[in-house]
């Protein structure tokens, strides 16, 4: 009798504790809160000002990659090293065509090296971050920097970005194409129900996407969507498809996290004057040494 | 190095630094400041209850910054103001073609790359747009301490190799000439082109994206303090606060590199304050006011309209330091001419 009590006792003790257990058993991976509703501005759409940033390592390498050194080790040891990291593309791999892979091999071999000294080359050589280039879209959404968007009740979203200081304007029901070419590109809106959709056209297509050399052609066509689902979190995705380059279309996808700091703001990440020895140096009067 | 490219150096350099100082002209009686012109408009509200300033501007005018020497009104008539936008249009078109070769090569940076809207004067004809003090002009300077005549000194040194076709190295540029900063820095003044200014607003904040350079001013308007000051910025610090419709910024923590602030003034004691009062369907005052004990002898004011952009227009990403190309040819210029020993 006693004996059997006690039983009784250990098995409901095991059920009142056992839902504490099983959310620690290591198959429960993060979730967001099930049907979030975000909340609204006045025109009754999700309200995704704030200020975000990723915390994936895409900025080095979209697809999985371990640790590795920088590209002078001799000069800055791991200083100049990048984090390993898992790839953020849908099944693991870019879908490129033979002849593109092997540019994207050639421009991870040439991604610390710069020469300007030809107008028709200036863009030959170097990752374009290494220059301090205006990132395009989607690498922007991804370098280890934050951005604020800024939504309020005119036709147009702003994205501010701290690196270099690059900015995007979403033009929300464009009609019109890209007039030409741009850095960051060609940005309409559009909601699809709690989702911020943005199709970008129009980017140069000097932009990489990562420091291992990944890249695309003037045909990029990028369709981003951000939704909120909690009030500190936006699930972002990339389609990105370029007929030049790759097979077929392919997507990336991460959260993006709001900045929490009570003094958070964008600081300067204005970066020109870390490239000038390197891009102009070489050009500099030599006699007497640099002033 | 081609002429060409020494009047685009120069050019750049005087985008940069806004007009230079000239003595100031003996003061005049001043005429009474003619009020803006008030039709009754009720400023538009946000939907959380801001004024709205939400749209693209242009500030774009002919009318300079400080009032030309002859002229001794701050209003002119019709008429007056007729003549003078013509004396000034005439002055600033680069498609003259009435100096002869050299000078039309000169000009070779011409019309087509400018904004138009440059060659209009102020609506409200004035003869500049200093408002305060009364003889419209930037007020006389105070002696500079030894560092900073050391400084000025080394920068015009910069400037000269500059126009002479000389440069030395990228140092020897100017900020704008850099693409690090240009007239998206405050005090907005009106240049040859990018006068566009895209204003955004969300609760809590104003952002002024300036068509020049792309860089966005992220404003706060919650009353937080300013980034502690041993954090320098090149566009500086900026914060925030309504009185009534108009929009109230201040500026602080630039950095203390040449050419930074306007005229060089001194950071430490540099004062600016910005205010943007929307004052019908197309148009918002800008005006603004910088004060420097160190630098001039009293605080000055300048008003400037912004008129928004036909709504057919847009305001384009304007890639600079991305296809700087000038920096390598001025450089390379200067090494090719010193091979062959030109030294002026």
């Amino acid at each position: 009798m006693r004996k059997s009590l006690i039983g009784i006792t250990a098995v409901l003790l095991w059920l009142a504790v056992r839902p504490a257990i099983s959310q620690q058993t290591p198959a429960a991976a993060p979730q967001f809160p099930a049907a979030y509703r975000p909340a609204r501005m006045a025109d009754g759409h999700p309200d995704l000002n704030g200020i975000w940033q990723a915390f994936v390592t895409a900025n080095w390498d979209l697809q999985d990659h371990d640790a590795q050194a920088g590209p002078h080790p001799e000069i800055v040891g791991a200083y100049g090293a990048g984090p390993a990291g898992q790839s953020i593309v849908e099944g693991g791999e870019i879908p490129y065509k033979p002849e593109a892979l092997a540019r994207k091999r050639e421009n991870f071999q040439n991604r610390a090296r710069a020469d300007v000294s030809k107008d028709k080359q200036w863009h030959n050589l170097g990752d374009p971050e290494m220059k301090c280039y205006m990132p395009g879209v989607p690498r922007a959404n991804y370098m280890p920097f934050p951005f604020q968007i800024v939504q309020g009740s005119s036709s147009y979203l702003l994205m501010a970005y701290e690196f270099t200081s690059s900015t995007r304007i979403i033009r929300m029901n464009w009609k019109q194409e890209a007039p030409t070419p741009s850095w960051m590109g060609w940005s309409r809106g559009r909601w699809e129900g709690d989702t911020l959709v943005v199709d970008v056209t129009g980017q140069r297509q000097e932009t990489w996407f990562d420091r291992a050399g990944d890249y695309h052609s003037e045909d990029l066509h990028v369709v981003e969507r951000y939704t909120a689902v909690s009030p500190y979190h936006l699930m972002y995705e990339a389609t990105i498809e370029d007929p030049q380059v790759y097979t077929r279309p392919w997507k990336i996808s991460f959260p993006l996290y709001r900045r929490m700091e009570k003094n958070i703001q964008l600081l300067e990440f204005k970066c020109v004057p870390f490239t000038e020895e390197l891009l102009y140096g070489t050009f500099s009067k030599q006699t007497g040494g640099a002033r | 190095m081609s002429r060409l490219l020494v009047i685009l150096a120069a050019l750049s350099i005087s985008v940069a630094s806004g007009q230079t100082p000239k003595p100031a002209t003996p003061a005049r009686p001043a005429v009474k400041q003619a009020a803006p012109a008030t039709k009754p408009f009720t400023a538009p509200k946000t939907p959380w209850g801001d004024p709205d300033l939400q749209g693209v501007w242009n500030d774009a005018t002919s009318t300079p910054l400080q009032r030309p020497n002859g002229k001794d009104k701050d209003i002119l008539s019709d008429e007056e103001a007729a003549d003078f936008q013509k004396d000034l249009e005439f002055q600033l078109s680069r498609d003259r073609r009435d100096g002869g070769p050299d000078v039309d090569v000169n000009r070779a940076y011409n019309e087509h790359w400018m904004d138009a809207r440059r060659l209009k004067i102020t609506e409200d004809r004035r003869t500049s747009l200093i408002v305060d003090p009364e003889d419209g002009r930037i007020p006389p300077t105070v002696p500079l301490s030894p560092e900073r005549e050391k400084a000025r000194a080394a920068r015009n040194g910069a400037n000269a190799r500059f126009n002479a076709g000389l440069p030395e190295n990228y140092r020897d540029f100017s900020l704008p000439v850099r693409c690090i900063i240009r007239t998206d820095s405050p005090p907005y003044l009106p240049t040859i082109y990018n006068n566009d200014f895209h204003i955004f607003q969300s609760p809590g904040y104003v952002v002024i994206a300036p068509e020049m350079i792309h860089s966005a001013r992220i404003i706060p308007l919650d009353k937080r303090p300013h980034l502690n000051k041993n954090l320098k910025q090149w566009l500086g610090d900026t914060r925030g606060h309504w009185e009534g419709n108009t929009l109230v910024i201040e500026t602080t923590n630039f950095r203390t590199d040449d050419g930074v602030i306007f005229q060089n003034a001194s950071p430490d004691t540099y004062k600016i304050v910005e205010r943007f009062t929307r004052v019908g369907p197309t148009q918002i005052n800008y005006e603004f006011t910088v004060s420097d004990p160190m630098t001039w002898t009293k605080p000055w004011t300048a008003r400037i309209p912004w008129n928004r952009i036909d709504p057919n227009e847009q305001m384009y990403e304007y890639g600079c330091h991305e296809d700087n190309y000038d920096e390598v040819h001025f450089l390379s210029g200067a090494r090719s001419r010193e091979k062959k020993g030109e030294t002026k």
